[in-house]
């Protein structure tokens, strides 16, 4: 099977979905690139190049280089929804969807339910996330607990180029409004990927390791630290449930209760601030629902509560480490 | 000025008005800006400066020419192409370049870098990573200066981009509603990122829509620090004397990339080079007051050695200087006890 990476996926199912489905559109700046310019179009193919080929291929009808103006391009890609386009608007970072945050969660997020169910809103805000990059306090946040809360939001975080693929051709197949969080950090990292169109269903949890010590679950790019813990620990005799909940509003929380229910151990990782994040709400879910089996407490490793720091150092400090991973696994593991 | 609306202004006098102290000290800050934006380029390729650069090269009579008119307790606030900026407003480039190395002793403690570099002692409200984040802030600047009664100004620097933002025109309307001493002055380098202004400002021009939120809009060559300055004297004269908020649009050549490292495809063939040879404000502007004699060659030349050597101590120091503590981290997450 072919080799792809994360952008390359995302960039295959925009592709494809495009070519099957004339309605789909993809809409926002630098989309393409070197509009109005006296040198190459499509010089960007999106700020992390994810978006690239589409212009030549689908032309600017369909691949709509936008000002800045990111309440505009989320209204009317809600609006376009509703009326019978499918958009992909892409907001570059997660953080900026502040500027835009009303067209999000009270217009695109509510109008199924407020009007009755007759009307839809089947578009994907794609946008990229994440700390690593030393892009300071504007440029790396990941924000994914303020969408999972809005009810009618689907929210999907994809960790690998396979999951990441499917989920996007899921993502445009859906009626409602699905975010859909690309970690900054991944776009280079590759596995196989088909190079047909496939689907990956919405609230479906991945096993990436399978185990009986210990359930972690993981969002985003904390995944491969945590992958990596965990295959420390396998060398030591120690095996987990390493699961990935893939998307974290549906989220899959059977998946997640099982696994507690037979090790009775859980750690969650996220690289959001602490409070009121996805690590807590899982955390909530399994004390509430499982907490006849919990042999431990819960464990959340997630990043400090402050703004992400610029300096590379407070930035490290800031995130989840590997070696805060590791040291809440060994805690939760020696509980008795 | 008239405060009518109705036509593009140009400052009534194209005389010279500088005079030959202050052409040095702009002279001084133009030079500061396009060293230490050369040199910072030169200390990323070498991986001595982390994160994102966007450089204000090409654009330095801009910052020079409106904060000759400005004292420390005026107010600027910033975009994501902030050093010009803080320069011109009277920054430490020390401290500056240590900020921007994410050095202890930086203006942010290293907590900003270059996006978000800001020095309130100097007025300088920040740097700011969000388009469009600024100008409904120096609103409230201009407002805390109309309601505690003093005759500071506030200045917010866009881009051409960023006038397309909602923020934007709601921060203008604002000013106009509730007459304010507000400047917003769009430097238009022709780009937002790699889409031309052309195609992205519906308008084609960025004081025409400032006109239509009813406020005095001036359109300026911002190669030209003479004019630059004409403008924007008439500009702060406007807001200092009570007469609520103006607009000036600035033309400038971008000389660099959006983004140290940008491949910049989108751009004409040659076309980096010729802006370079022909709209260097440095060059124009010295060539200018040399040929005026108001002021003498060696006297600029004596500058360009000053700013080089103050250039290679602020390296020196930012290189030396540790990192911020790791203990840092949740300081200044509030002001009081948490
Ligand atoms: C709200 C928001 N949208 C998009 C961006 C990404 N971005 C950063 S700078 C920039 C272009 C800004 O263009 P302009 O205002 O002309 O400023 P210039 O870069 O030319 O100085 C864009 C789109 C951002 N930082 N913030
Ligand atoms: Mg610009």
């Amino acid at each position: 099977m072919p080799v792809k990476t994360y952008r390359e996926a995302i960039n295959e199912a925009l592709h494809q979905a495009m070519r099957e489905d004339s309605t789909v559109i993809v809409l926002g700046e630098e989309v393409s690139g070197g509009a109005g310019c006296d040198g190459s179009r499509d010089a960007y193919g999106g700020v992390m190049g994810v978006t690239k080929g589409l212009l030549p291929a689908y032309g600017e009808a369909r691949v709509i280089d936008t000002p800045i103006t990111e309440s505009a391009i989320i209204g009317a890609a809600a609006g376009a929804a509703q009326t019978g386009l499918r958009p992909v608007a892409e907001l570059m970072f997660m953080d900026f969807f502040g500027v835009c945050f009303d067209q999000i969660y009270n217009q695109a997020a509510k109008f199924h339910y407020m009007f009755g169910g007759k009307a839809q809103c089947p578009m994907v805000i794609r946008c990229t996330t994440g700390a690593g990059w030393r892009a300071g306090a504007q440029h790396s946040q990941n924000l994914t607990q303020m969408v999972t809360m809005v009810p009618g939001l689907k929210v999907v975080c994809p960790t690998n180029a396979y999951d990441a693929k499917g989920l996007m051709l899921q993502a445009i197949k859906d009626n409602d409004c699905v975010i859909f969080v690309e970690d900054k950090i991944l776009y280079d990292t590759s596995c196989e990927v088909p190079d047909e169109m496939y689907t990956l269903p919405f609230g479906e949890a991945k096993f990436y390791r399978e185990g009986s010590d210990l359930t972690i679950v993981a969002i985003s790019n904390p995944m491969h630290k945590v992958l990596a813990v965990a295959d420390k620990l396998a060398a030591e005799g120690i095996t987990c449930d390493v699961i990935d909940p893939r998307t974290t509003s549906p989220l899959d929380e059977e998946a997640i209760l099982e696994s507690v229910e037979m090790t009775g151990r859980l750690v969650v990782v996220d690289e959001m601030t602490p409070r009121c994040g996805i690590a807590s709400d899982i955390s909530s879910i399994v004390a509430e629902k499982a907490f006849r089996s919990l042999r431990a407490p819960i464990r959340k490793v997630t990043a400090a509560h402050s703004p992400v720091p610029f300096a590379p150092n407070l930035e490290d400090a800031w995130m989840p480490q590997e070696s805060d991973i590791e040291s809440a696994i060994r805690d939760v593991l020696e509980y008795v | 000025m008239s405060t009518d609306t109705n036509t593009l202004l140009k400052p009534k006098s194209t005389e010279q008005v500088l005079d030959s102290e202050q052409f040095l000290k702009a002279y001084r800050s133009m030079r500061t800006i396009r060293a230490f934006e050369d040199r910072i380029s030169e200390q990323f390729m070498k991986g001595n400066i982390p994160g994102f650069l966007h450089l204000y090269s090409g654009q330095e009579a801009v910052a020079a020419g409106l904060c000759l008119l400005l004292n420390d307790d005026d107010y600027v606030i910033s975009t994501h192409r902030g050093h010009g900026h803080c320069i011109a407003k009277g920054a430490d480039v020390v401290a500056m370049m240590k900020e921007i190395m994410a050095k202890q002793g930086g203006l942010c403690d290293g907590k900003g870098g270059s996006m978000h570099i800001a020095d309130f002692d100097k007025g300088m409200l920040g740097a700011n990573a969000i388009v469009g984040g600024g100008p409904p802030i120096i609103v409230g600047a201009a407002l805390s200066a109309k309601t505690l009664g003093t005759d500071r100004v506030g200045v917010a620097f866009g881009g051409d981009g960023s006038s397309n933002q909602g923020t934007t025109f709601e921060a203008m309307n604002l000013a106009v509603v509730l007459k304010l001493p507000a400047i917003f002055l769009f430097e238009n380098n022709g780009y937002g990122e790699g889409t031309h202004a052309r195609y992205a400002v519906g308008s084609k021009d960025i004081a025409s829509r400032a006109q239509g939120f009813g406020m005095p809009a001036y359109q300026v060559d911002g190669t030209d620090l003479f004019a630059v300055y004409e403008t924007c004297r008439e500009a702060v004269a406007h807001c200092r004397a009570g007469k609520g908020p103006v607009t000036i649009e600035a033309t400038v050549p971008r000389f660099k990339g959006h983004f140290e490292g940008d491949p910049q495809a989108y751009r004409g063939e040659k076309e980096v080079e010729t802006l370079m040879k022909e709209q260097d404000c440095l060059v124009m502007a010295r060539a200018r007051a040399v040929k005026e004699k108001l002021v003498k060659a060696k006297d600029l030349d004596r500058i360009d050695q000053e700013v080089a050597e103050l250039i290679d101590e602020a390296t020196q120091a930012a290189l030396a200087a540790p990192a911020p503590e790791d203990s840092e981290l949740l300081k200044n997450v509030y002001s009081s006890d948490y």
